[in-house]
C-alpha cells in the first residue's frame, strides 16, 4: 500500500483524516451541520464566495462542513487531491463523467458491472447524447480497439459486481494513458483498504459509499475522488476544465485552480446544476462507518474466503467465483491488486438453475434477502430475478448474472453461523 | 526547522511552509493583475483579507491601484523592504527577480504554481533566503488552516486540536 501521509498509516487516517476537532466548539465527534445556508460577513464576502475567490460556505447543495469532512476523509484514504460527495453511487458515476462528456462523445465501459450501472450508461446516458461503448472486461486489448477520437473516458469496476472478477487495472490504465483520457474506477467493492486504484494509474475513483464504507446498510451515498494528476490545462478534449467558463466570468478552472480544478468544478458547476448532494446526516453516518473500515474489511474478507471454500466442496454447488480461490481465473490478478483480501461479495452457481436459486433464497434463516452489499449482516440475492432483471439474457450472462447465479455479501457475524445457514439452505434444494 | 540547504523542493514538510506563512507579514507580488478574475488577483485579495500586507508589482499595469494597494513597476522602486517576494512570472524571469529580492532584503522567495527554477532557488538560498516553488501561498494558507477542506480538498493535515495556521 502506498504511503498516504508522511507520518500516519491507513488505519490512523481512517479515524482522523478530515475530522479534526470542530473549530468553533472543540466538539470531538464531528458535528452534523444540519443547515441549508450560511450567513455572509458582508457584501464583499458574498461576492468573493460566489466568484470562487475564497473557500467558504454558501448553500448546502454546493458545500456543507459535515459533507466536506467526508470528502476530505475519502480523498485522503484514496491518496487523491480532492473529493466530491454525492447523494448515491449512481449520482457519483454521472458526476464523475459530467466534466468530461458532451453530446456525441463516448465512454468505454467494461461489460462486467453492477446491473444498475449498465442500465444507467447503456440506456439513460443516450438521452444526454453520451454513448457508452461496452467491451470485454477481461481483455485490455478490447479497450484499446474501442478508442476513437470521440472517447472521453474509460470506466471500470476493479473488483466487479456481482462478484469474483478482478480487472487488470494497470493494463487498462495504460490504454487510457495512451488514449489521453482519464480512467475512472469504481472501487466500491474493494474500498481503499484493499486497493487504491491511483497507485495503478487510475485518474478518478468513484464509490457507492452506501456499501462497505458506511458499512451498516443505513446511509445511501457516493463520492468522486480526483487524483489531481490528469493534465487538463490546455487540453482541448476537456473544454469544461480547459477553457474560460462564461458563468464564472471567464475563469478557466485548470488555470486558476491547478490540480484542484476537477474538484472545484465538481462543486461549483456539477453539484450546483445537477443537485445530487448528500445530506449532512448521511455524511455523518458514513464518517462514523469509515472509522472502523479496516477492522470490518479484515473480517469481511476472512469470512468471505472461508464461506467460498466451504461452498466449493458442496455437492449441489456447480461453481464458486471468488478471486481468493485457487480455482479462480482471477486468482493471480487478485494477489497482485488485492493482496490483503479479495472482498466478501461473490457469486456461486446452484445446480438446478433458476428454480433452485429462488428456493435457496427462501430457505436461508440468517442471510437477509436484499438488493444491497457491504453490510455488517450477511446478504443474499438472485441477480437474474432482481438487480440484473432489466437486462437481456445475453447481457446477464456477460455480466456474470446467469439464471443459476446466487450473489452473497458476507457479513461480520460468526463464520460458523454463516456457513451453517448456507449448509441447511443447500440441503433444502 | 530545516536549514535552506536541506530543503527538498519536490516535497516541503508542512512545518516549513507553516513557519514561512507565520513569519511573513509583507509580500511583494510580482505579476499581480488588476483583472479581478486572474489567479494573481484571487491570491492577492485572499492574502490581504488574511492580514498580510500585499504590494502589487507590475510594470505593465495601467491602473494605479490593485485591490486598493498602490502598484509599483519593479521591486527596486518599493519604498522599503518586504518579507517575501511572490512571483506570478514565467520561470525564465526568476533569476533576475531573485537578484532584486536579495537586493531589497527579502527573506523569502516564492514561485507560484507551475514555476520552477532550480538555479534561482540555489542562488536565493545561498544568500540566506527561504525558497518555495510550484506552490501558491493562498492555497497553502487555506490548506494549513483547513479552509481548503471546505471544498473537499485533501489538506493532509491531521490534528487533535482545533485548526489554526
Amino acid at each position: 500500500m502506498k504511503q498516504l501521509h508522511p507520518e500516519y498509516g491507513f488505519n490512523t487516517l481512517a479515524v482522523h483524516s478530515g475530522t479534526a476537532p470542530d473549530p468553533t466548539t472543540g466538539a470531538r465527534s464531528f458535528p452534523i451541520y444540519q443547515t441549508t445556508a450560511y450567513v455572509f460577513d458582508d457584501a464583499d464576502h458574498a461576492a468573493s464566495l460566489f466568484n470562487l475567490q475564497e473557500p467558504g460556505f454558501i448553500y448546502s447543495r454546493l458545500t456543507n462542513p459535515t459533507v466536506a469532512a467526508l470528502e476530505e476523509k475519502l480523498a485522503t484514504l484514496e491518496g487523491g487531491r480532492g473529493g466530491t460527495v454525492t447523494s448515491s453511487g449512481h449520482a457519483a458515476e454521472t458526476l464523475a463523467l459530467f466534466p468530461l462528456m458532451a453530446p456525441g462523445m463516448e465512454v468505454i465501459v467494461a461489460d462486467k458491472l453492477y446491473g444498475g450501472t449498465i442500465n444507467l450508461m447503456g440506456k439513460s446516458y443516450r438521452k444526454f447524447g453520451w454513448n457508452a461503448v461496452f467491451v470485454d472486461t477481461d481483455n485490455p486489448e478490447a479497450f484499446r480497439k474501442a478508442v476513437t477520437e470521440k472517447t472521453r473516458a474509460i470506466f471500470i469496476e476493479n473488483l466487479a459486481n456481482p462478484g469474483g472478477v478482478v480487472v487488470d487495472l494497470e493494463a487498462i490504465a495504460k490504454v487510457a494513458d495512451e488514449a489521453g483520457v482519464p480512467l475512472v474506477v469504481d472501487n466500491t467493492m474493494a474500498t481503499p483498504f484493499l486497493c487504491q486504484p491511483f497507485e495503478w494509474g487510475a485518474d478518478l475513483v468513484v464509490h457507492s459509499t452506501t456499501k462497505f464504507l458506511s458499512g451498516q446498510g443505513n446511509a445511501v451515498g457516493g463520492v468522486v475522488i480526483d487524483s489531481g494528476k490528469f493534465p487538463w490545462l490546455g487540453n482541448s478534449k476537456f473544454p469544461s476544465l480547459s477553457t474560460p467558463s462564461p458563468e464564472y466570468n471567464g475563469l478557466t478552472f485548470a488555470e486558476t485552480f491547478g490540480d484542484l480544478a476537477y474538484t472545484m468544478y465538481s462543486h461549483a458547476i456539477s453539484l450546483r446544476d445537477l443537485g445530487c448532494t448528500q445530506s449532512p446526516m448521511n455524511a455523518w453516518i458514513t464518517l462514523n462507518g469509515i472509522e472502523t473500515l479496516p477492522l470490518r474489511m479484515e473480517r469481511h474478507c476472512s469470512n468471505g474466503l472461508a464461506v467460498a471454500k466451504f461452498l466449493e466442496k458442496q455437492a449441489n454447488v456447480e461453481w464458486v467465483s471468488h478471486a481468493g480461490l485457487e480455482s479462480s481465473p482471477y486468482f493471480e490478478l487478485g494477489k497482485k491488486y488485492l493482496p490483503e483480501g479479495t472482498g466478501s461479495v461473490f457469486t456461486f452457481g446452484v445446480k438446478g438453475g433458476y428454480e433452485s436459486g429462488l428456493k435457496m433464497l427462501e430457505s436461508v434463516e440468517l442471510f437477509s434477502h436484499v438488493a444491497n452489499i457491504g453490510d455488517t449482516r450477511s446478504l443474499i440475492l438472485h441477480p437474474a430475478s432482481t438487480t440484473h432483471r432489466q437486462l437481456t439474457e445475453e447481457q446477464r450472462i456477460a455480466a456474470g448474472a446467469g439464471p443459476e447465479v446466487i450473489r452473497l455479501s458476507i457479513g461480520i457475524e460468526c463464520v460458523e453461523d454463516i456457513i451453517s445457514d448456507l449448509d441447511q439452505a443447500l440441503n433444502c434444494l | 526547522m530545516p536549514g535552506p540547504a536541506s530543503v527538498d523542493h519536490n516535497s516541503y514538510p508542512d512545518s516549513y511552509i507553516r513557519e514561512i506563512l507565520r513569519n511573513v507579514r509583507s509580500i511583494a507580488m510580482v505579476g499581480a493583475s488588476a483583472t479581478w478574475n486572474r489567479p494573481s488577483n484571487f491570491a492577492m485579495k485572499y492574502l490581504l483579507k488574511k492580514g498580510f500586507k500585499v504590494i502589487p508589482v507590475n510594470p505593465g499595469a495601467t491602473v494605479k491601484k490593485i485591490c486598493g494597494e498602490t502598484v509599483f513597476p519593479d521591486l527596486s522602486s518599493l519604498p522599503g523592504t518586504v518579507d517575501m517576494v511572490d512571483i506570478f512570472r514565467p520561470a525564465e524571469d526568476a533569476p533576475e527577480l531573485v537578484e532584486e529580492a536579495i537586493k531589497i532584503g527579502a527573506k523569502v522567495f516564492w514561485m507560484q504554481l507551475e514555476i520552477r527554477h532550480a538555479e534561482a532557488a540555489k542562488r536565493a538560498e545561498e544568500a540566506g533566503l527561504q525558497v518555495v516553488m510550484d506552490r501558491c501561498p493562498k492555497i497553502e494558507y487555506a490548506r494549513l488552516t483547513g479552509e481548503l477542506g471546505w471544498n473537499g480538498i485533501n489538506t493532509g493535515v491531521i490534528s487533535n486540536r482545533r485548526k489554526r495556521l
